[in-house]
């Protein structure tokens, strides 16, 4: 594992050259650090199927006396079928209810023990998590509980009508801000026909019409074994991991995966969405369809990304639009892959005057960028950066556990994290540049916005320097 | 039955405790506290430097100025220009942030632990060698103006809170907001930044947190190295603080645009730092958990389940702070429900507080909570970083978690009801409605009858 590393040392020591030109000898320790090989232990990851058909993914860890178990099935919202929320409620009423168990006997059980008990509800997804000491005097009875939770939930009558007001509440809520709202527009835009397209938390419209028999008919067919991963981390044996496993296995609704979907496609041509609000800021959402799990392409558009937007400070985005004009306090770009999907978004919020030059100032950014792609300095900076930052990614047991949940969702190979390592260390400019032209059309990226006026697009002259001799900036006038 | 729980945990803690790696303190000449948590399970540093300086630090016209200098500390210093020091730490792998809070300004730097010279290196540098350039103030300012809008000025429930925080707090320095009030801020000058930088960001006012992969033989030259050469300076005071006496009951009625309305109410209540019988604390703490210590607690059960009053509301004790705490309850009730019977019902909950003693399976279930919370805690560096940071800036003991399970499994239901009545009291509490205008009230009533 360590020798994949070791390939990165000449790039390491370029950077280390340009930074020296442009700083002088500060940082005096950054030779020191530029030489230094990153550790990136290698996670020891044991998998396996149980009797039912889930796949289970496992990883030892005596450091702490706790274990974490999470389920993720393919149940998000992309399986909703029309009904809109539907995968969000069953979700969340889980925990309410199962066989000789009211809510109240289902919560003491866990929080008399300690014990942690969630469940969470995305578009490809639905996760059910639990935390407990490891202790068996703990253990023990929490995985009881949590068994019979999942082998008989009742979703119970009254707990639906409760938690659909509460659900409608927060979508009442969502309507006095402006970053919720704008965020369903961008998505139902760009995934227009697409499951991806509908509101995973549902809509006034849908919520009160959702019954408790499509509920029991979504958990039976979606969080059933053959459709759920079982990732855990903590203090238990092989033996105990497999036993546990078993259990839940034996506990969940027989069946098998849910059918892949189709995959999105993109905008082929520019969408202008605007939604007024008494806001002081507008929220700008740029973005299109234009990845997916299992792109070959995956890799350099995530290290060029990092570049682009997604590097934070050492990102073109914010170094051009926050730092050196005070347009923004954050704005980002990234890809979120998707099991039939995902896309690419930039997002940022402005004061409105200064809206129609920010949104100008970030398309002529993504413009150049997509035409030029990165310079062989950003990229090694890039690299350097995503190899440095690799033990962070796996440092304690909850980072840990998104990964086995992402790695056993998506189908990735157990070493994906070190197979990622070393193609970002063989990733081109060329590559990058290709991939995001494959993949991006800049003058096809939607345009999704909510604040008093629409923003409209300028032209940007290539003197991109501009603003940083501009002095105090437009929102002073 | 349920009472083996809080022995079994208590027993199991000791164990995690005994196992967990070991804490290191010095002080440097210069008057620098340096704490070093060693934490072995992965490769990885956090570098958290904390200075006593905070939004309670600022003259009623300047608010906003510790936090824009918090945002000026990212921008020139000797030796680096604005961004690089992010751009630095991003080069190598890491990530970088800080926070201001009314108690103290804190930076932070996550790396794998090959990087901790650098980290060090350049939070020294910005220590030693802030240089504020007015151009760049300007230009800063207006992304913390950014800030502000998109925290609080688009978000009528914040603006809200930020006027209830006003009357909440009268007269100390928690009544204005960290982020500064938006036409005070607006105003805000280079040379303020520059002489807070001046008076608060001395070695003798900063704590140096080191927590992750490193052993304190591997630390101390590498602080002594970058820090011990920074001039000690003047560290400056602060006033004691000691529990204020009752403002008297405060009401405010809000008309925000919101869609759903809310309930905030507040009790002035002691502290850690303030208490003068620290037992308060505990037992603050303990019916605060009694009252929303999870999906079992009276809120969830009573309000939420059972009377279905509320689509959602919390109760919480904050006695982590320089000046008095607070005892907040929150609330947004369900469609057709008053802001006037929510509140019945919150103080009805106070009132049973007041006179029936908590029942012994609640309290080990609080207990449960937390014993395993500090289990879970250590699952992260950056909270066992924060953790200390905290206690020393505000001069608590650092193995208060290691205390905190048998001090609270020493509060017995009498004295929960005791700091019920004696705090929970009318004239210490401050209450607000925030409601939506009168027309767009009637439309949401309609929506609710549909």
């Amino acid at each position: 594992m360590k020798r994949l590393i070791k390939g990165a040392l000449l790039p390491v020591l370029a950077v280390l050259l340009s930074a020296c030109q442009s700083m002088g000898a500060f940082p005096t320790t950054e030779a020191q650090v530029a030489a230094s090989e990153p550790q990136a232990p290698a996670l020891d990851i044991q998998s396996w199927q149980t009797a039912e058909g889930a796949r289970v993914l496992f990883v030892a860890s005596d450091a702490l006396p706790m274990l974490d178990v999470r389920l993720v099935m393919a149940a998000g919202s992309s399986r909703d079928n029309g009904v809109a929320g539907l995968s969000s409620l069953t979700s969340a009423l889980l925990g309410e209810g199962a066989a000789g168990l009211n809510v109240d006997d289902i919560s003491r059980g866990f929080e008399d023990h300690g014990a942690q008990f969630d469940v969470g509800s995305y578009r490809d997804m639905g996760v059910v998590e639990l935390r407990t000491l490891s202790d068996p005097e703990f253990r023990d009875p929490v995985l009881t509980l949590f068994n019979q939770v999942i082998a008989t939930p009742s979703f119970p009558q009254d707990a639906l009508d409760r938690i659909r007001t509460q659900m409608m509440q927060g979508l009442r809520m969502e309507q006095q801000v402006p970053g919720p709202q704008v965020k369903k527009a961008y998505m139902a835009t760009v995934f227009a026909g697409h499951p991806y397209g509908e509101p995973s938390d549902g809509t006034l419209a849908t919520l009160p019409a959702i019954t408790r028999e499509q509920l029991v008919e979504f958990y039976n067919t979606y969080y059933a074994a053959g459709n759920t991963v079982i990732a855990m981390v903590g203090d238990v044996s092989r033996e105990q991991a497999e036993q546990i496993a078993g259990q839940i296995s034996q506990s969940l609704p027989e069946g098998g995966a849910a059918p892949p979907q189709s995959r999105a496609q993109a905008l082929t041509e520019r969408k202008h969405e605007h939604i007024n609000f008494p806001s002081a800021q507008t929220h700008i959402l740029l973005g299109n369809q234009a990845t997916w799990r299992g792109n070959p392409d995956h890799v350099a558009l995530y290290v060029g990304n990092m570049v682009l937007g997604g590097g934070g400070f050492a990102s073109i985005l914010t170094d051009e639009v926050r730092q050196k004009r005070g347009y923004v306090y954050g704005i980002g770009s990234g890809f979120s892959a998707m099991a039939s999907g995902g896309p690419f978004q930039v997002s940022f919020k402005t004061a409105n005057e200064n809206a129609d030059d920010a949104l100008s100032l970030t398309l002529k950014l993504i413009d150049d960028f997509v035409e030029s792609g990165p310079t062989e300095t950003q990229l090694e900076e890039a690299r350097t950066s995503i190899l440095g930052s690799f033990a962070l990614g796996t440092a304690d047991n909850s980072d840990i556990i998104g990964q086995l949940g992402a790695i056993g969702f998506y189908d990735l190979p157990l070493d994906y994290l070190q197979w990622f390592n070393q193609q970002v260390q063989n990733v081109t400019t060329n590559d990058i540049r290709e991939a995001f032209q494959r993949h991006l059309v800049p003058a096809n990226l939607a345009i999704i916005s909510i604040g008093p006026q629409a923003p409209e697009v300028k032209a940007v002259g290539d003197d991109l320097q501009a603003g940083e001799q501009g002095g105090v900036v437009d929102g002073e006038k | 039955m349920k009472k083996w729980i809080a022995g079994l945990c208590l027993a199991l803690w000791a164990g995690v405790a005994g196992a967990s790696a070991p804490t290191h303190s010095f002080t440097l000449d210069n008057g620098m506290k340096v704490i070093v948590r060693e934490d072995h399970r992965a490769p990885v540093v956090t570098v958290m430097v904390w200075f006593k300086a905070g939004s309670i630090d600022e003259a009623p016209f300047e608010t906003g100025l510790a936090h824009v200098l918090e945002h000026m500390m990212f921008k020139g210093t000797e030796h680096l220009g604005p961004g690089d020091f992010s751009r630095l730490v991003a080069r190598y792998g890491g990530s970088d942030n800080a926070f201001t809070s009314y108690d103290y300004t804190a930076y932070y730097q996550q790396y794998e632990a090959s990087r901790l010279p650098l980290a060090l290196e350049l939070e020294a540098e910005r220590l030693g060698s802030l240089q504020i350039d007015d151009e760049e103030f300007h230009r800063e300012l207006q992304v913390v103006l950014e800030e502000r809008r998109m925290r609080t000025d688009d978000n009528p429930n914040a603006l809200a809170w930020e006027k209830f925080q006003a009357i909440a707090r009268p007269g100390t320095g928690y009544a204005h907001p960290v982020i500064g009030w938006r036409s005070l801020l607006a105003q805000l000058q280079p040379e303020q930044a520059r002489s807070w930088y001046q008076r608060f960001y001395v070695p003798g006012n900063a704590t140096l947190v080191i927590a992750g992969d490193v052993s304190r033989e591997q630390v101390e030259p590498l602080v002594e190295r970058f820090f011990s050469d920074l001039p000690a300076g003047e560290t400056p005071p602060r006033p004691e603080q000691s529990v204020r006496p009752a403002a008297g009951e405060r009401r405010l009625a809000l008309t925000m645009p919101v869609k759903v309305p809310a309930l905030y109410m507040l009790y002035n209540v002691p502290s850690l730092v303030t208490a003068d019988n620290k037992q308060d604390f505990y037992a603050l703490t303990m019916l605060a958990g009694v009252l929303d210590g999870g999906m079992s607690a009276r809120i969830e059960t009573d309000l939420v389940r059972g009377q279905k009053l509320v689509a959602g509301a919390g109760a919480s004790y904050s006695g982590i702070q320089r000046g008095d705490g607070t005892f907040t309850l929150s609330a947004a009730p369900n469609p057709e429900v008053s802001l006037e019977e929510v509140e019945a019902a919150l103080r009805e909950q106070i009132v049973r507080l007041q006179t029936t003693l908590p029942d012994e399976s609640e309290m080990a279930r609080v207990r449960a909570g937390v014993l395993a919370g500090q289990v879970y805690e250590k699952d992260s560096v950056m909270g066992q970083a924060m953790e200390l940071g905290t206690l020393s800036t505000l001069g608590l003991n650092l193995d208060l978690s290691e205390t905190f399970a048998d001090e609270l499994a020493r509060v017995t239901p009498e004295e929960v009801q005791r700091v019920a009545r004696e705090w929970l009291v009318p004239e210490r509490l401050a209450v607000a409605y925030v409601t939506p205008p009168a027309e767009q009230q009637q439309r949401s009533t309609l929506e609710a009858t549909q």
